[in-house]
């Protein structure tokens, strides 16, 4: 198990390698990658600031890749989440499941998807040419998370 | 008590944390609240939505009827929109 929060890149090759390394067991390996985009609804962005409560972080991510690992047979699993000021195209998260089968793979990543979205204590400021403003949370976030 | 505050509430605060002395009446996240609404309008607008409040009091998130002691790390934040 693997968590990391930082401000540089990752490199999804690299990450998936750490967990594959020596291993001639794993069957799967389902990557999720959440990005920067430069347009939400109608606006243009230009920037995004994420800030987050470093301490709780760290220990969120955690929580909700033990759970991942306690609910399906996983192998593996890594999730790097950045923080800081990021431009349209640029990295945000990513979660990394390996196992011996698809399905574990590909729910797990869905799952820790869905909770890190509302449990994770990450804020995402946009800068658009009108202005800057704090992203509001969506309802539909919380029940994507409920229905596992 | 420690308190940090994040996001939008940190703005409308006006600072990212500070350290109070409870009042012994106090034994409350909701009572916390009320009482920092108590000491300004940059507290009262920053609370003015209860939905979107979200405490977490040593790191774990709470209810708002959670009990808090003057030894308690209490950080105070708007729903979360993080991935």
């Amino acid at each position: 198990m693997h968590v990391s929060v930082q401000t540089e890149d990752f490199d999804i090759a690299i990450e998936i390698g750490k967990l594959t390394h020596n291993r001639k067991d794993i069957g799967a390996i389902a990557t999720f990658t959440g990005l920067v985009r430069d347009i939400h609804g109608d606006k243009k962005i230009r920037k995004l600031t994420l800030e987050h409560f470093p301490e709780m972080a760290t220990k969120e991510l955690e929580k909700i890749a033990r759970l991942a690992n306690d609910r399906w047979p996983l192998q593996g699993i890594s999730i790097i989440h950045r923080y800081g000021e990021l431009l349209p195209g640029d990295n945000i998260v990513l979660v990394v499941t390996t196992s011996q089968h698809r399905e574990a793979a590909f729910e797990a990543a869905q799952f820790v998807m869905d909770w890190l979205k509302t449990d994770a204590p990450f804020w995402k400021k946009e800068e658009t040419p009108e202005g800057v403003h704090w992203v509001a949370a969506k309802t539909e976030d919380d029940d994507k998370k409920d229905r596992w | 008590m420690n308190l940090l505050y994040f996001a939008m509430i940190r703005e409308s605060i006006g600072k990212s944390s500070e350290t109070i002395d409870l009042p012994d009446h106090v034994k409350s996240v909701s009572g916390l609240l009320t009482y920092l609404e108590s000491k300004g309008d940059n507290y009262i607008s920053a609370f003015a939505q209860d939905d979107l409040i979200r405490v977490a009091v040593n790191q774990e998130y709470v209810g708002l009827n959670h009990a808090v002691t003057n030894a308690d790390e209490i950080a105070i934040f708007p729903p979360m929109t993080g991935g």
